[in-house]
């Protein structure tokens, strides 16, 4: 421990202390080390187990969308399709509202209303996955249902470009609502990190704006957005990391169908789904279940990708 | 509205009549949509915390009786209540707490202490950062491979495990923060005075970010009191009473998740009352877990 | 120390009547099948308190509750899909049904009443094939003289989680249209060529429920209680028969049950009041059991609910088996364990 020792110039004083220092060192750096080993014992038993798929598949498992139990064929294109689908569109659907929030929270709003709107913005995030399932499904996927949907099918759905992404029966569940539902989900994660990065902007860029007669917004679109671009996307792809592994709400509306379904009000599926509805109904030592756990592989080497980007380009913040 | 209205009218903070009356009308316009804009998405924010809070207290009061309390689920059309998922849930959330809060504890203070810019500590933060964000269904799978699978069943035990896991880059992220949060002053009178550095930690580092800590704790046990995921294939869920800790045990979101899907009434009225009460004491402990940090910093 | 001891002692003392629990309770475990779990519930919650045994019944699904059995992590495996007679020599275990369910299927179509509408087997087959996708088709306009049907698309709705019930659904569907078979098969989870899923039987219902033209299919139970759409199924003999009580019972006693492990096949079934879609339910107990005495607590358990649970089952819409299928079960635990 050389830099404790430096840091230290009477550590080795007493015996005792030094003995002392040495274990709770240890301590600190095998705990260290022990999240490490987690990680990677992850990545490496979810690969093991999976492994009987691609073995079975090969590297066609990741593109092939085929997943019939009955005939033992299994494929995760579907699943890649609809998991990245749901979460880009999510994104779509938060990043202007979450951008909103973080603008009204940081130069509009009065001091006063700051805290308490904050607070419950973020409380959304406390929400439990299984709530949003729920309330996505009791009382979202009806309104689809019966009123959002069929307008939209009635309308957009026969425009000639864009109209098949607005076609089918109106269930009210499908990608859309998985999408809409993580939207919401996701929204508290990326308006507070775009909040936390504006409220990082020096105040006398801002001011030296203003002086010379910027209006708010131009201020936000000429300084603070220029300034914080870099972690905004950081704190969007935090939201993308998140949105692509969520699982429990996401189960009860996304409609289980293994097929790719042009429509967005079409019925699909997502890894994470994929493995709490099938995982019951797998046998352990079948090629189901190893399917699902190399699924589970994917979807780690997906969130990883995405939050490590997320985390490099936020990390760009600190270091400013 | 009228709120909403004495807001847009008001001048920004750092701008004077004569500058204003300057602006040209369209980009006076512009940034009075823009400002409605954001209005309207902060009101749509709230707006959908309310309906999920409304729909949550609107279905779950209507099941809710002193019966969810003292009776363990029962078969369909017998009085059943949610007594060994809430038993389970607090045993495996105060648990799993109690086993990832010193492991992340010490992950924090060696990144903060210790490793504050080495190649190691970096990747462990990284890491403890990935941890954080990784899709909580895998840390389930992950578990039953490990515990599940060789041992012999699902058990509470598992659950414990996955919960833990989840617990530690939560502890870890809190405990960092807040350690670095102390001035190097401090530390330097206390080594000054002769005392090593792990009495140092312990004793002032420690004591002066507890409150910090004992919020990421909350907020830990806040995260895993409502997750689901990491449960469905380890702990699995329980219809008897139950605690021992070697056999499959019932959780809330476990129950309500199978609940919410049944065929039977009764069934789906408790899945309500439980998303009430899980809801209702994840967000208290949050809500405590920031008034207790406001009130300290 | 002491105080805590007695603190446990007073608390345990106090909640044991709570949970109605006897100081010499038998445990028993099982684990598997989620279409039969409500009843085994029941039973359980009868049985604990007639005879003293306590069962444990996890629903964890078919192939998990098949999988642990062949572990012998528990005392007895339940399956909605009978294994058949080379598995079950394989793994040592003797299979026998329990209780049976039915389907029916459920539809949202304005101005339709209950029990209204007449579908047939292959015009189900070729709606959850995608190839019917509006309800005036002329096939089923044919077969509903004098009911205006909607220029509507069909929306077929599945259960999205693996199931017993699509298993009992896919199984009809296969019987009758060997075109469905071919591309979809038989299992808990399949793949459906069109429609959506929706989680549970109150996913499915809800879907129904909320989208017009839908169609789908649920437990008995579930469309009794919440005053579902029902429709009339053409059988085996050619009538259209309404989903009730007495169909049901015609379909169990018109199935034959001297196959290896029980595996009747109730589905489609030839008697001329039969409902066609009954299945039941199957309970694997090993026969080289590690444990005699919780073997022989597992056969009590259901020779009580064969003999006293028949009514249990009917108030949970279930379907008993017939008597003698009841006796036959009994001679094959003689012959198996020998008592």
């Amino acid at each position: 421990m050389p830099s404790a020792s430096a840091t230290l110039p009477h550590a080795t004083r007493r015996r005792s202390s030094s003995f002392g220092d040495k274990v709770f060192a240890l301590a600190c750096q095998a705990a260290g080390l022990f999240v490490l080993i987690l990680l990677g014992a992850l990545i490496i038993e979810l690969f093991i187990a999976g492994l009987p798929a691609f073995r079975a598949f090969g590297i066609p498992f990741v593109t092939s969308t085929d997943w019939d139990p009955v005939k033992e064929l299994f494929g995760a294109g579907v699943s890649i399709y609809g998991t990245i689908v749901t979460a880009i569109l999510a994104i779509f659907l938060a990043v202007p509202l979450a951008f909103g929030i973080a603008f009204f929270l940081t130069e509009l709003a009065p001091p006063w209303m700051r805290r308490p709107v904050g607070t419950a913005v973020e409380l959304l995030a406390a929400v439990p996955s299984i709530i949003y399932g729920m309330w996505g499904f009791f009382v979202i996927a009806p309104a689809f249902a019966q009123h959002v949907q069929p307008r939209i099918i009635d309308t957009v759905g026969e425009l000639p470009l864009i109209g098949f992404l607005f076609q089918g029966p109106p269930f009210g569940t499908g990608l859309f609502t998985a999408a809409f539902i993580l939207a919401i989900m996701v929204l508290p994660f990326i308006a507070a990190t775009m909040r936390d990065v504006f409220e990082q902007v020096p105040p006398v860029y801002k001011e030296s704006a203003y002086g010379l007669g910027a209006t708010t917004w131009e201020v936000m679109k000429g300084v603070v957005i220029p300034y914080t671009r870099i972690s905004v996307v950081g704190g969007i792809m935090l939201g993308l990391g998140r949105a692509l592994g969520e699982t429990m709400a996401v189960t009860f509306v996304i409609g289980n169908a293994n097929r790719i379904s042009t429509s967005l009000f079409g019925p699909g599926n997502t890894i994470a789904s994929l493995i709490a509805l099938e995982f019951g109904e797998s046998e352990t030592g079948s090629l189901k279940l190893a399917s699902l756990l190399a699924l589970g592989f994917i979807l780690f080497v997906l969130s990883f990708a995405v939050l490590a980007t997320s985390r490099y380009l936020l990390r760009s913040r600190l270091k400013v | 509205m009228s709120l909403a209205l004495s807001f847009m009218s008001h001048p920004g903070p750092r701008k004077d009549a004569a500058t204003a009356a300057r602006l040209g009308a369209s980009r006076k316009r512009a940034d009075r949509i823009i400002r409605t804009l954001c209005l309207a998405a902060t009101v749509i924010g709230l707006v959908l915390l309310a309906s999920i809070l409304i729909t949550l207290f609107y279905r779950g009061f209507e099941a809710m009786s002193l019966r969810v309390f003292t009776h363990v689920t029962a078969p369909p059309g017998s009085e059943g209540g949610l007594l060994n998922a809430i038993v389970g849930s607090l045993i495996q959330s105060l648990i799993g707490t109690a086993i990832g809060t010193p492991i992340g504890m010490l992950v924090g203070t060696y990144l903060a202490e210790y490793a504050k810019d080495s190649w190691l500590g970096n990747a462990v933060r990284f890491v403890s950062d990935i941890l954080l964000s990784a899709p909580s269904i895998l840390i389930g799978l992950f578990v039953y491979q490990i515990l599940v699978l060789p041992f012999g069943g699902f058990s509470g035990w598992a659950g414990i495990a996955a919960l833990a896991i989840i617990v530690i880059p939560i502890v870890v992220r809190t405990t960092e923060d807040m350690l670095q949060l102390i001035p190097n002053t401090l530390r330097e009178a206390v080594v000054g005075l002769g005392a090593p550095k792990w009495k140092m930690i312990i004793l002032i580092c420690w004591r002066a970010a507890l409150a910090g800590i004992i919020t990421g704790i909350l907020l830990a046990v806040a995260r895993v009191a409502g997750e689901t995921a990491p449960l469905l294939f380890t702990s699995l869920g329980n219809n008897a009473w139950s605690t021992d800790l070697s056999k499959p045990m019932s959780s809330l979101p476990v129950t309500i998740y199978a609940f919410a899907g049944s065929p039977f009434e009764d069934w789906i009225a408790l899945a309500w009352a439980g998303a009430l009460l899980i809801t209702l004491g994840v967000l208290s402990l949050n809500i405590l877990a920031r008034t207790l940090l406001r009130s300290r910093i | 120390m002491d105080r805590r001891s007695l603190l446990l002692g007073a608390s345990a003392a106090l909640t044991l009547p709570v949970f109605g629990a006897k100081a010499q309770t038998a445990q028993i475990t099982g684990a598997g099948a989620s279409f039969p779990n409500p009843i085994y519930q029941k039973w359980a919650e009868a049985v604990r308190n007639a005879i003293g045994i306590q069962l444990n019944y996890q629903s964890v699904g078919s192939g998990a509750g098949i999988n642990q059995i062949r572990n012998r992590t528990v005392d007895f495996g339940a399956t909605d899909a009978p294994l058949n007679a080379q598995q079950l020599t394989e793994a040592n275990l003797l299979q026998f049904p329990t209780v049976m369910g039915s389907l029916v299927a459920i539809v949202n179509l304005p101005g339709i009443a209950e029990d209204q509408l007449r579908l047939t087997g292959p015009l189900l087959a070729d709606i959850y094939l995608g190839k019917i996708t509006r309800w005036n088709d002329p096939q089923i306009v044919a077969l509903n003289p004098g009911v205006s049907l909607p220029n509507l698309a069909i929306a077929p709705a599945y259960r999205a989680d693996g199931s017993g019930t699509t298993f009992v659904w896919v199984s009809y569907l296969s019987a009758v249209s060997p075109e469905f078979r071919e591309k979809v098969g038989v299992g808990t989870s399949v793949r459906f060529p069109a429609g959506t899923g929706a989680r549970g039987n109150e996913g499915v219902a809800g879907t129904v429920r909320n989208v017009r033209g839908a169609i789908g299919y649920v437990e008995n139970a579930y469309a009794i209680t919440n005053k579902l759409v029902t429709t009339q199924l053409r059988n085996n003999a050619g009538n259209f028969v309404k989903p009730d009580h007495k169909a049901f019972v015609a379909a169990a006693s018109a199935a034959n049950w001297n196959v290896p492990g029980f595996a009747a096949n109730v589905i489609d079934t030839p008697g001329a009041d039969s409902w066609p879609i009954v299945a039941p339910t199957f309970i694997l107990l090993p026969t080289n059991p590690t444990d005699a005495t919780r073997s022989a607590n597992v056969r009590r358990f259901f020779d009580w609910a064969f003999a006293n649970g028949s009514k249990l089952a009917e108030e949970l819409e279930y379907i008993p088996l017939p008597t003698s299928v009841h006796d036959a079960v009994r001679a094959a635990w003689r012959q198996g364990f020998g008592a």
